[in-house]
């Protein structure tokens, strides 16, 4: 119990701006999604007629939502799993060394502070079908790569620019999480004579488990909520629907298409998902994982 | 070192090595890009070593016009950029500690009401409640400002959550020794409090820096004129030209000066940033 200040005012003054900030762009739009939810709007704002639970109704018989769903959970599970696996191999890597361990992290964690638009540009580049390099030696070797006409090349490109950002940030959890498993279990198990290898899957794997839990549903929220840039940057979401994540249909249906209502219902039903992420996230770091 | 294993340790440096040049590769491309005039781009064709256009490209970009229907020069949104990052930034700071103060140094009624109404906001990002949020912000006239591009965004959970757990940390000796001198709770904070908590103000710089500077759909909707641009977003502006017409050279010299501010300070203040990282997401 710590000491506190006998004052009754000046906590709420203290409080007042975040309050302030928090009801006026947060509550307030949240309340007014809420609402929007339930009522069918002309395109041009004029008039608004309540309608009920149509909206909803209209966005869970839509084969396009459950397309975007689909599409989000293989473009998340997509950047989660190849992110990981390769920031694994590379912190493995890198705790096993013992000079210039400092160097090699800064070689690699600088991503990690690239806005997303601006990493879907750099790999468009890479990957332009007419002039790209990697695009062209893909052409020599026969693949016809072309991911303004090709939904699953279009995924690829942004997954591969979602993933280039996040390596970082799974490599420094990974690498705290290695350095945290004490040392007398490796070395005993040296000394009984099992190789690296087997040392790292039944010994150093298991035990990294709440990290890899953690980076899990972190990569899951980062796939989420914020590659809106580098899908908006480089596929707008195309071809045809096929990188349209949830995210991007909320934004691509309110602001391109001018449906409020049916935007509104799905920010609704994103908030829910939110919410149950956190929830996930929270129960899991109350658990108190060591990352030190 | 638990054994020694020469093959092991070469294969691990050159694991390492591979990564990295697949990390670096695209920046390295940009940069090759960004030093040949635009004509050298066409079908089949990119060029894979340095030109000699290089100082012309950066210096249009730079002090002339972004190219590309951007006609704002890139110091003037790098300007732009780095108001409404810093606006973010101390922002964020500066209403999370206040918050944080009154929630762990005072009693008053609703005390665990307001921390929940704080804590909703992580369950609420700019992306999900996009349209109506806009439409807020239009109402309250501040599309095309300064405020705009930062006031939406600065209420932050995180940076409430990770100053409350500092606070606790605090011994309430400390507390009590400073109010039997005297100190009133405005003295306690700024001349105890604050510099307790000096190390983990300067990581959480670090981090929302990053997150203000690399803002992309916030200024991308609110701002029309372009005196308010911010140096990310202009280069979705920037690949809205027609397919044919689009500079490379230029769209690449303004992306690697875009991300050149964050990266610095990601590779300048390593330290502050790995604390950071990890400090923000317990």
């Amino acid at each position: 119990m710590t000491v506190t200040f006998p004052q009754k005012v000046l906590p709420w003054l203290l409080l007042l701006p975040q309050l302030l900030v928090t009801a006026i762009f947060f509550l307030w739009p949240a309340e007014q999604a809420l609402e929007q939810a339930f009522y069918q709007e002309d395109a041009f704002g004029l008039s608004r007629e309540f309608i009920g639970l149509e909206n909803f109704a209209d966005l869970f018989t839509d084969p396009l939502y459950y397309q975007s769903m689909l599409t989000t959970l293989v473009f998340s599970f997509s950047v989660a799993i190849v992110g990981m696996s390769l920031a694994l191999l590379l912190a493995v890597m890198a705790d096993r060394i013992i000079r210039g361990k400092l160097a090699y992290q800064t070689l690699l964690i600088w991503p990690y502070a690239v806005a997303p638009a601006l990493a879907g540009v750099l790999w468009w580049i890479l990957f332009d079908p007419s002039m790209g390099p990697i695009a062209l030696w893909l052409k020599a070797a026969g693949v016809n790569w072309n991911h303004y006409l090709d939904g699953n090349q279009a995924m690829i490109l942004v997954v591969i620019a979602s993933t280039w950002k996040q390596i970082s940030y799974n490599f420094l959890f990974f690498l705290a999480g290695l350095q945290a498993v004490p040392r007398s279990l490796i070395e005993a198990a040296a000394i009984d004579g099992a190789s690296p290898f087997k040392r790292f899957w039944t010994i150093v794997f298991p035990l990294l488990s709440p990290t890899t839990f953690f980076l899990l549903v972190v990569n899951l929220v980062y796939a989420f909520f914020e590659t809106f840039g580098v899908i908006d940057a480089t596929t707008k979401g195309g071809p045809g629907q096929s990188t349209t994540t949830l995210v991007y249909k909320v934004f691509d249906d309110g602001f391109v298409g001018l449906d409020l209502g049916g935007s509104a219902a799905q920010s609704v039903v994103l908030m829910a998902i939110v919410g149950l992420m956190t929830v996930i996230q929270f129960r899991f770091i109350e658990r108190k994982v060591q990352y030190s | 070192m638990i054994e020694n294993r020469p093959w092991l340790t070469f294969a691990s440096h050159a694991t390492l090595l591979i990564g990295i040049a697949l990390v670096a590769l695209p920046v390295w491309m940009a940069l090759v890009a960004s030093t040949h005039p635009a004509s050298a781009f066409g079908v089949g064709h990119i060029p894979l070593w340095f030109g000699d256009a290089g100082a012309e490209t950066w210096g249009t970009v730079l002090f002339e016009k972004a190219g590309n229907g951007v006609d704002t020069p890139v110091w003037f949104m790098m300007l732009n950029s780095l108001i409404m990052a810093l606006g973010i930034t101390f922002g964020k700071i500066a209403i999370s500690l206040l918050s944080a103060y009154a929630i762990v140094f005072f009693r008053f009624p609703f005390r665990n009401l307001c921390f929940w109404i704080i804590f909703m906001t992580l369950m609420l990002p700019v992306e999900v409640r996009i349209v109506p949020t806009y439409e807020v912000v239009a109402n309250l006239d501040l599309l095309n400002s300064y405020t705009g591009l930062t006031l939406p965004l600065i209420a932050s959970a995180t940076a409430t959550f990770l100053f409350r757990q500092c606070f606790l940390s605090v011994p309430g000796e400390l507390v009590e020794a400073a109010r039997m001198d005297g100190a009133g709770p405005w003295r306690f904070f700024f001349d105890i409090l604050l510099p307790l908590s000096r190390t983990n103000i300067a990581a959480l710089f670090v981090i929302l820096f990053i997150y203000g500077w690399n803002q992309y759909l916030w200024p991308l909707l609110i701002t029309t004129d372009d005196a308010y641009y911010t140096l990310v977003m202009s280069i979705k502006r920037m690949l809205s030209v027609t397919d044919g017409d689009i500079a490379w050279n230029q769209i690449m010299a303004t992306t690697l000066l875009a991300m050149l501010p964050p990266v610095a300070v990601v590779i300048g203040m390593q330290k502050l940033f790995v604390k950071g990282l990890v400090d923000s997401e317990k």
